[in-house]
């Protein structure tokens, strides 16, 4: 972990100093483009490296850590050096969670797909991927179908995986989502963050799927590790830190007609069904219990 | 049918009857009743009387006057108990027929009633037949008993409680309207028949008083006139009772305001009564100079802060018992003035936790600088600072070139358009408000002043400008646990119109208004204001056609104070714990327990063998632990996990639910 070397290299004599080092590498990470962090993180670090929407997962992630790591209050008493230790300790079992994380939710999902079902993916990620492994590795009869994700055309990707998987996949272009929505029994969604109200923050797509299901009644599951929950509280679609992304059309846009390149949206917590993460199975409400407990 | 018409009646009937109302005076069908009323037993005695016959008017008549009186000292009626089941059970107060601070109590009516009529007799005579009134059929069964019992009591109570019970009933008009009446006729609510017949619940006190005993009685309900009574006794402030008032809210107090001011100003000088300080914050109230639940409750701490500066102890007393006595006589006697806000209850409950959490070693200067301080660190800390955290949440959330409507006048809502003012943003304001105080107006003033572009309008127009609205931020005066709004009378209304244009509510509150009560709607507990607010129209006396609404017996005026917002229409609360989703609310009011127990529950964790289990019970007075083993209930424990707040540490993050795995 990144942080946690930051720990373990610094040479700050006191807590406060040591502190404030970690909140600049912090925001410097966020700030960082991903491309250039995941370069020198250490490769446990669960980011995803394709796209840069995940950043809100990283500065998360980041707080999270912060908050993890410091929230010791009993180490003032000891000596700095045992404490700076244990800081460092406290780093590494935050990564370590993070990795389990994916494991207990694919654990946890497990119970959601049964025999002969129907899931919609959307885009690629790799919580799902995993929670579909499982199942596939479980023997369970399932069926995906995966949205193409446009403009990364993820949804490509994620179908390769699963098809290598063994799992049968049919591709839709994310227009067919409502067409197919009939045949569909669930719907499986990672997120990039999961915010305050309950709500997610996902690639682009994501909150018309979500309201396609919900007007037609089909559950939609949230994939998220819990360093994802984010102090967020977007309250329409405008309201977070904008994230473009260039769509290739494939032709020349011509001149004086504007794209929406935004790369990702905010689904509104009343259409989500469950969140399934590695703290358990939640409902939406339940984020901002979590999120209370943890900064109060 | 909507949940009040399903008044607890229903479960001993065991199935939905049609209801018929009957509205108007029903004199004609009066004589009629005499006979069936005895007959207390048969469903179809109710069958003759199908209409649902609402309080009759108080024309006299005979029977068991002695009857009925005599069970003016049991509880009150069952309908009305099931209710008050329902909201007690809810609340945390154990309170009881005692004048104990419970802020959420308002305060005793007046006196022997300014109105002519002859309840006294009307009471008697409507003993039985009001009884017999009792619109639902499945009342039949509970009336056999409630007859056989008033029997009983009569001749015992008849002779002692008659005198003290005429007057009582006389003085108020405050009838005991069943509750079941109450959530069956919900729907009209300008009753024709202004007070009636106490009697009219006296007859289903006996079944419910042993029911009433298992509740604790936290509020005053004004339809019991024998609480009324009682409270009477010891109020200060002496009270005219209101006329024609509206049947739905008989259970809360109506005052004719106007005639309490000069009294009280002539009681000023009496130094003995109440503090200075504590009495002119009451005629603030009163006269309406302070409001807005902030301003209250600073002004209120205040002056109990002075109060208790000047307090000196009395030789043989104890402290701490003594100043708390004090304090709830003050606080009775603010109640008189003006219900108390939730914000002031609250701040009441922490004056009194800290009374009675003070060290018996300290010297009474000590304790008098120690609670001086602890008085101020509240004000500073939940109001002040609280206000500051709040406006710089919710400046994130306004953008240049937005739209902001608010209604009314809150306090911090005022603040967040300053704040984000100063900085610099570009937007404006449309102020909504309502008859009949009018309170926009002086927000509007005031963001004028200070260079603001504001729209102004009456609540009539909100959905008429609603479509160029970008956000909406309310005040309130509290938030209850299930995450409804309980604000100004008219908040409601804006925030259902915004949510059915999309547009985000924002509800900016402090925490420490927060209160763990659940409320379904507006009737059950609420404030009543002045009626003839309503009634006036300011400086336009050609439109005065209400000037005699009193005189009038079919016309009742309802002046509500306060309503409640459900928590659907509410995007984002605003508070000092940060943004959070209506949702979140009973996590904050967990977690602002005292943290006392903390350090208790811990250590109880590890003694061997029996394992004992602190149970600390939020009540209205202060923290009452009980003690049980862990063995003995795994009930307990459970709710231990709800009543304690578990200490901060790396398993925090897996939160309260995980407290299962000790």
């Amino acid at each position: 972990m990144a942080l946690a070397a930051v720990i373990r290299s610094s040479r700050a004599t006191t807590m406060m100093e040591l502190e404030i080092e970690l909140k600049k590498a912090s925001d410097k990470l966020k700030v960082d483009s991903p491309d250039d962090f995941t370069c020198s993180a250490a490769p446990s670090f669960p980011v995803a490296v394709s796209w840069d929407a995940t950043s809100i997962s990283l500065s998360a992630a980041c707080d999270l850590f912060m908050r993890f790591v410091t929230r010791t209050s009993h180490l003032e008493h000891e000596k700095f050096d045992a404490a700076k230790s244990r800081l460092i300790e406290r780093g590494e079992k935050f990564g370590e969670i993070s990795l389990k994380a994916r494991k207990t939710i694919a654990m946890l999902s497990q119970d959601f797909i049964h025999d002969g079902c129907t899931i919609l993916v959307h885009g690629y990620s790799r919580v799902v991927l995993e929670v579909l492994k499982l199942a596939a590795s479980n023997r369970k009869l399932f069926r995906v179908l995966c949205t193409e994700g446009r403009p990364d055309r993820t949804g490509l990707r994620m179908s390769n995986e699963l098809a290598a998987l063994g799992i049968p996949v049919k591709v839709l272009i994310d227009s067919a989502v409502a067409y197919s929505m009939d045949e569909v029994d669930m719907v499986f969604v990672g997120a990039d963050g999961v915010v305050e109200s309950g709500g997610i923050i996902n690639m682009m797509g994501t909150y018309q799927i979500a309201l396609v299901a919900h007007s037609m009644n089909k559950p939609v599951y949230v994939a998220a590790e819990s360093y994802k929950f984010a102090r967020l509280y977007p309250l329409d679609q405008k309201d977070m830190t904008p994230a473009h992304r260039p769509i290739d059309f494939g032709v020349p846009v011509p001149t004086g007609v504007e794209v929406e390149t935004s790369a990702r949206d905010y689904t509104p917590p009343q259409y989500l069904t469950l969140l399934l993460t590695d703290l358990g199975v939640l409902t939406p409400s339940v984020v901002s219990d979590e999120l209370i407990q943890l900064y109060l | 049918m909507d949940i009040r018409r399903a008044p607890p009646s229903r479960a001993a009937s065991g199935g939905v009857e049609p209801r018929f109302r009957q509205v108007g005076f029903v004199t004609a069908a009066e004589p009629a009743r005499g006979p069936v009323a005895p007959a207390a037993a048969s469903p179809t005695a109710s069958d003759g009387l199908s209409p649902v016959m609402i309080p009759p008017p108080l024309i006299p008549v005979p029977a068991p006057a002695p009857a009925s009186e005599s069970l003016m000292p049991s509880s009150p009626p069952p309908a009305s108990s099931y209710l008050l089941e329902v909201i007690s059970d809810l609340d945390d107060y154990a309170d009881d027929d005692d004048i104990d601070v419970s802020w959420a109590r308002p305060p005793p009516p007046a006196l022997p009633e300014p109105n002519k009529r002859d309840l006294t007799q009307t009471k008697n005579e409507h003993g039985p037949t009001s009884v017999a009134q009792k619109p639902k059929l499945s009342k039949a069964e509970r009336r056999a008993i409630q007859e056989s019992q008033r029997a009983a009591k009569a001749a015992a109570k008849e002779a002692g409680l008659k005198p003290t019970a005429m007057a009582s009933d006389a003085s108020t008009k405050i009838s005991k309207q069943p509750k079941t009446a109450k959530t069956s006729l919900k729907k009209d609510v300008n009753q024709v028949n202004p007070p009636v017949a106490s009697d009219k619940k006296t007859g289903e006190r006996p079944p419910d008083k042993d029911r009433k005993k298992d509740i604790p009685q936290s509020r005053m309900q004004f339809d019991d006139a024998h609480r009324v009574v009682k409270a009477k006794k010891r109020s200060v402030v002496s009270q005219s009772e209101a006329r024609n008032r509206v049947e739905l809210f008989r259970h809360l107090p109506q005052y004719a305001h106007g005639t309490q001011l000069p009294d009280l100003e002539s009681k000023f000088l009496q130094p003995d009564l109440m503090h200075p300080s504590v009495y002119k914050v009451g005629l603030q109230y009163l006269s309406g100079d302070i409001s807005g639940g902030n301003a209250r409750c600073i002004a209120m701490l205040l002056a109990f802060r002075e109060a208790i500066n000047d307090y000196s102890m009395p030789a043989e007393k104890i402290l701490n018992r003594d100043l708390t006595a004090k304090i709830s006589s003050y606080v009775s006697f603010l109640i008189e003035c003006r219900p108390l806000s939730i914000s002031m209850g609250n701040s009441i409950r922490f004056l009194k936790n800290r009374i009675t959490k003070l060290p018996l070693a300290l010297s009474e200067s000590e304790a008098k600088v120690s609670l001086q301080s602890d008085i101020d660190r509240f004000i500073n800390e939940k109001i002040i600072v609280a206000d500051k955290v709040i406006v710089s949440h919710a400046v994130t959330k306004i953008r240049d070139d937005d739209v902001l409507l608010t209604f009314g006048s809150a306090s911090v809502v005022e603040m967040i358009f300053d704040h984000a003012h100063e900085l610099g943003k570009k937007f404006r304001v449309v102020v909504v408000d309502s008859r009949p105080n009018h309170e926009g107006q002086r927000l509007l003033r005031r963001l004028v002043a200070k260079g603001i572009s504001c729209t102004y309008t009456h609540i009539n127009a909100v959905s008429y400008i609603m479509h160029e609205v970008t956000r909406v931020f309310l005040g309130a005066s509290s938030v209850l646990s299930n995450g409804t709004v309980y604000s100004r009378v008219g908040t409601a209304l804006v925030a259902m119109v915004a949510h059915a244009f999309g547009v985000p509510v924002l509800v900016c509150c402090e925490a420490y208004k927060f209160h763990e009560r659940v409320q379904l709607d507006s009737i059950c507990f609420n404030e009543l204001g002045d009626p003839d607010a309503i009634s006036r129209v300011p400086r336009d006396e050609s439109l005065s056609h209400l000037k005699n609404w009193a005189e009038n017996e079919n016309l009742h005026l309802l002046n509500l104070r306060y309503d409640i917002t459900p928590s659907d229409y509410v995007s984002m609360l605003i508070t000092d714990y940060g943004m959070l989703p209506p949702t979140s609310v009973p996590v904050i009011v967990i977690g602002s327990t005292d943290m006392d127990h903390l350090i208790i529950v811990v250590g109880f964790k590890f003694l061997p063998a029996r394992i004992a289990v602190l149970t600390v019970h939020r009540t209205g007075h202060g923290t009452r632990a009980h003690m049980c083993t862990y063995a003995k209930s795994k009930a307990v424990y459970q709710q231990l996990m709800f009543s304690v707040f578990y200490s901060p540490s790396e398993n925090s993050i897996f939160g309260i639910r995980r407290m299962a795995d000790w």
